[in-house]
């Protein structure tokens, strides 16, 4: 992902932001979507809104989610609009990501 | 994990013996809402168990952000001295932009640089972290890297407690308080929400940016500990929201706040929208070559008075962002305060009604009245219709560009041209970017009564 700054400063990859982000990663995937059920959906609301990018569409037309560099924020089970596509909870106590200057 | 924060009770120990994991009240979240709350109880001689999820007070929660800290002045006085804050804010400007063109109302108060402030600029792992610990020692049982992940009910049906992830970790009170923050599980499951709107909902994203103190000095004119907050309409790419740029001591916060299904509904991502932000020319000289520490994301309720949820059950109470108490109009960004006066109330209630062992939804009923008779539902009240207006289409998009087209030909010496009465300019900018003179009045009515 490039942003379009005009060369003020250096240009940082999506995989650079998240790198600055500590996540202490739990075993449980707290998250998980379904990805039969985003067979049908042609909106694809989590796509462009979760700001940690963790929806990718796949060539079969599924979503390939990993839950590990997720903010917990809810982002995405707000919007979206199929029943059943999201299950999302909390991570276990102590895991997850963790804030320091924020 | 670290559940050996100075005044943290490990679990396992607590839960040994049913004795042991009963107390008065379980407060669950320890943001600042549950933080004052638990500190208000423990205070009052109950036994409290603070509930936090993060592996400690903090590491969940982001915001803008700056805090607006008065409302201690009756639990920490003095708390200036303590608080651990960034820059005292003595410099707030509001900037309405278009790509091309930005207007700002540029303030300053030297008296917001001494005690007892207005605001200041903090990092919530820092503050929250320290307000939990004055929870702690005022006798609060401060449990780290526990989830709450249900309520406890007896066979009537009476919330009698608390169900955790620990193993073993049922913990048992006859009342609950939900200091869990806008998603609010346990308010939810309590039955107190109507059902979710996305539309209620905005998604914050930020970057916090390293730069040495000098250059943030120089760049924002500010010195010592001073510093400044910059709000922003109009900069989020078209998506319905707002902007923000703050000042710490030697990083900058920079951000966009985003209407949920207006973000959902287009292609420019967060971070894109961030992006061109810096990249605007009012802000690309303030954040050049501002290296990123941290980029972090929240979701804020943003409707406040017409999404709150019933605010007391039996035996439970909800408080801050779980209530949707979080001020969200505009030129006004402000939740912790409202989380931390909302908390209070919530302490002293619950204190009140465990004196009279009458902790059902009649006996809180002293909860909504503090909160009415404070500023909490006073401002959201008179400021119920704020937040719709604010997020507006008119006012997202269509009054920008007319205010700043206005004063564009106030100041564009257009020679050999005479000056044009400020009238012609109002009326053809008001044209140009197609506002209804029926649409303005009305806005401006509803502005007037909400802000006047
Ligand atoms: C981008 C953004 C900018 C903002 N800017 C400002 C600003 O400049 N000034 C301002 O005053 N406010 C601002 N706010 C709003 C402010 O952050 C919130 O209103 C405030 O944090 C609410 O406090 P709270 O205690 O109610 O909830 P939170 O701060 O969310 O705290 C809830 C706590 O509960 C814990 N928790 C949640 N669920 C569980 C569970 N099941 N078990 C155990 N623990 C749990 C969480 O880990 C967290 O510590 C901003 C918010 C955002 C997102
Ligand atoms: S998660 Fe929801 S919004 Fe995203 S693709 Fe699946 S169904 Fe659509
Ligand atoms: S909770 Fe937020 S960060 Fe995590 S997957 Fe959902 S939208 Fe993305």
């Amino acid at each position: 992902m490039t942003l379009t700054n005009d060369g003020l400063w250096p240009e940082v990859s999506f995989e650079d932001r998240m790198s600055t982000v500590r996540f202490d990663i739990g075993e449980r995937a707290h998250i998980t979507v379904d990805s039969a059920v985003c067979g049908d959906c042609s909106t694809r609301e989590c796509v462009v809104a979760c700001p940690a990018n963790l929806f990718v569409p796949t060539s079969d037309g599924g979503i390939l989610f990993n839950y590990e560099q997720c903010f917990e924020c809810g982002t995405c089970y707000m919007v979206c609009n199929r029943e059943g596509a999201i299950t999302w909870t909390y991570p276990d106590g102590g895991h997850g990501v963790v804030f320091k200057r924020t | 994990m670290a559940d050996t924060t100075t005044g943290t009770t490990p679990l396992s120990a607590t839960v040994a013996t049913a004795s042991a994991a009963t107390f008065d009240v379980i407060v669950v979240g320890a943001g600042p809402a549950g933080s004052c709350a638990a500190t208000v109880l423990a205070r009052a001689g109950h036994r409290v168990a603070l509930l936090e999820r993060g592996a400690f007070p903090g590491a969940k929660n982001m915001y803008g952000g700056v805090i607006y800290p008065r409302i201690l002045d009756r639990l920490h006085p003095q708390w200036w001295e303590q608080v651990p804050i960034q820059r005292w804010i003595t410099r707030r400007s509001t900037m309405v932009m278009t790509e091309t063109r930005a207007l700002t109302i540029d303030f300053r108060s030297e008296a917001w640089g001494e005690p007892p402030y207005n605001g200041a600029t903090a990092y919530r792992p820092d503050f929250d972290h320290w307000l939990a610990d004055q929870a702690v020692a005022a006798g609060a049982h401060l449990l780290n890297a526990t989830t709450a992940v249900g309520l406890l009910r007896d066979a009537d049906q009476r919330i009698v407690g608390v169900r955790t992830d620990r193993p073993d970790g049922d913990l048992w009170a006859s009342t609950v308080i939900a200091c869990d923050g806008v998603n609010s599980f346990i308010a939810k499951e309590a039955g107190l929400h109507e059902e979710l709107d996305p539309a209620n909902y905005t998604l914050g994203v930020k970057e916090t940016l390293a730069l040495p103190r000098s250059v943030i000095e120089e760049r924002f004119g500010v010195r010592d500990r001073h510093g400044v907050d910059i709000e922003i309409l109009g900069g989020t790419s078209g998506v319905n929201g707002g902007g923000f740029l703050y000042t710490n001591l030697d990083t900058l916060a920079v951000g966009a706040v985003l209407k949920l299904p207006a973000l959902a509904a287009q292609q420019t991502r967060p971070e894109e929208i961030i992006g061109r932000l810096k990249a605007h020319p009012a802000i690309a000289p303030l954040v050049e070559g501002g290296e990123i520490v941290e980029y972090s994301a929240h979701v804020i309720p943003e409707a406040g008075r017409s999404m709150m949820p019933t605010l007391t059950t039996d035996r439970l109470l909800v408080t801050g962002d779980a209530a949707a108490m979080c001020l969200a109009a505009g030129i006004w960004l402000e939740g912790v305060n409202f989380a931390m006066a909302s908390g209070m109330a919530a302490g002293e209630t619950v204190a009140e009604a465990l004196a009279s062992g009458d902790t059902s939804a009649r006996g809180l009923g002293g909860y909504e009245r503090r909160l009415r008779d404070s500023f909490v539902l006073a401002d959201h009240d008179k400021l119920r219709r704020a937040p719709g207006l604010v997020l507006s289409d008119r006012v997202q998009h269509q009054y920008p560009e007319m205010i700043t087209g206005v004063v564009e030909r106030m100041f564009r010496v257009d020679n050999p041209e005479p000056k044009p009465g400020l009238r012609r300019i109002l009326r053809e900018e008001r044209r140009a970017a197609g506002v209804r003179i029926r649409d303005l009045a009305r806005d401006a009515w509803i502005g007037f009564r909400s802000f006047g």
